[in-house]
């Protein structure tokens, strides 16, 4: 079965050539990506066959480096480096510090 | 927004926007526990930014200037193209790198279906568009009509060959160098090779080689 990142040979219709600067979020995600990388802690192989095993609900919803964030958080609970506890209370800390100080536009 | 363009749009933008604001702060939260556990620092993330900041296509004009005045350059970087980039300092120690040629003969473009694997020792981070849907599903089947929506004409008398990267196998396309450029130095031919013909979707035509070009920022 063709998987959700092989699309060579599909149709997805005209090419926006237009430039979009990378944000500040998505550099950071290709930096911390990177470290890891360069580490040893997950190679580009893992990334790219975790990226490939999200599945078409997760593939085709997210952009591109939110993929990356997405892979980034399953290889590290499943290396048992961080665990989903911790990341689920680091998400509460973090969207409430950011509601707070309005650094991320948060959605009505 | 900034975002890739590159998922259907079948549903709504609020959904898109939770989506998004969910990913920044997931992003957020898995950097402050990775630094809090001692696994990455901040100083190391921030070197990887200013690291990848840093690299711009200017490397891969380098290269390419150096091969159209220097032949025996040029075999080199045909024949073993991780040496020759090494020549000035650009190390690409995991990735296999190959230089494809452009001829009167030959126009070479290069895609990865799969992802977004790009020589991005040569030519920083790719844009938007290469990782894109549109272009890494149709650029392998109908690649005249995608060079076309780039406004690069490929005559049917040129035989035009698509490079599929991978993880391992990262692809730099030689342009042509225009004619009316003999004269010119390395540094002004620097100035004419830009990120879109070292990907092949565009050529070092005779437009971009008027005796006024644009220098590139070193």
């Amino acid at each position: 079965m063709r998987g959700p990142h092989d699309l060579g040979g599909l149709d997805f219709g005209p090419i926006d050539p237009e430039e979009h600067a990378l944000t500040y979020w998505e550099k950071q995600i290709d930096a911390i990506r990177a470290v890891i990388g360069s580490k040893k802690i997950v190679s580009t192989h893992e990334n790219r066959r975790t990226i490939e095993q999200l599945g078409h609900d997760i593939y085709d919803t997210l952009n591109y480096y939110e993929r990356w964030t997405a892979a980034l958080q399953r290889q590290m609970v499943d290396k048992g480096i961080l665990t989903q506890d911790e990341i689920d209370q680091k998400i509460v800390a973090v969207r409430k510090r950011l509601a707070e100080t309005g650094e991320l536009e948060m959605p009505q | 927004m900034n975002h890739d363009h590159d998922h259907d749009h079948d549903h709504d933008h609020q959904s898109d926007d939770k989506v998004h604001a969910y990913y920044q702060i997931l992003g957020q939260a898995l950097k402050e526990l990775l630094i809090e556990k001692g696994v990455v620092t901040a100083a190391e993330i921030r070197s990887a930014m200013e690291r990848r900041d840093s690299i711009t296509p200017v490397n891969g004009a380098k290269v390419v200037a150096r091969a159209w005045v220097d032949p025996e350059y040029r075999t080199r970087l045909l024949a073993d193209a991780n040496a020759a980039v090494a020549e000035f300092g650009i190390e690409m120690p995991t990735t296999h790198l190959v230089a494809v040629e452009n001829s009167p003969e030959v126009h070479n473009v290069v895609v990865c279906t799969l992802c977004s694997c790009y020589p991005r020792d040569l030519l920083g981070l790719p844009p938007a568009w290469y990782k894109s849907k549109a272009y890494r599903s149709r650029v392998v089947h109908a690649p005249r009509a995608v060079l076309q929506e780039f406004g690069t004409d490929v005559p049917d008398s040129v035989e035009v060959r698509v490079h599929d990267s991978t993880a391992d196998m990262r692809y730099l396309v030689i342009p042509m160098r225009p004619s009316g450029t003999e004269n010119w130095d390395e540094d002004a031919l620097r100035a004419l090779v830009t990120r879109d013909t070292m990907i092949g979707v565009a050529t070092v035509d005779a437009l971009s080689s008027s005796k006024f070009p644009i220098p590139i920022a070193d």
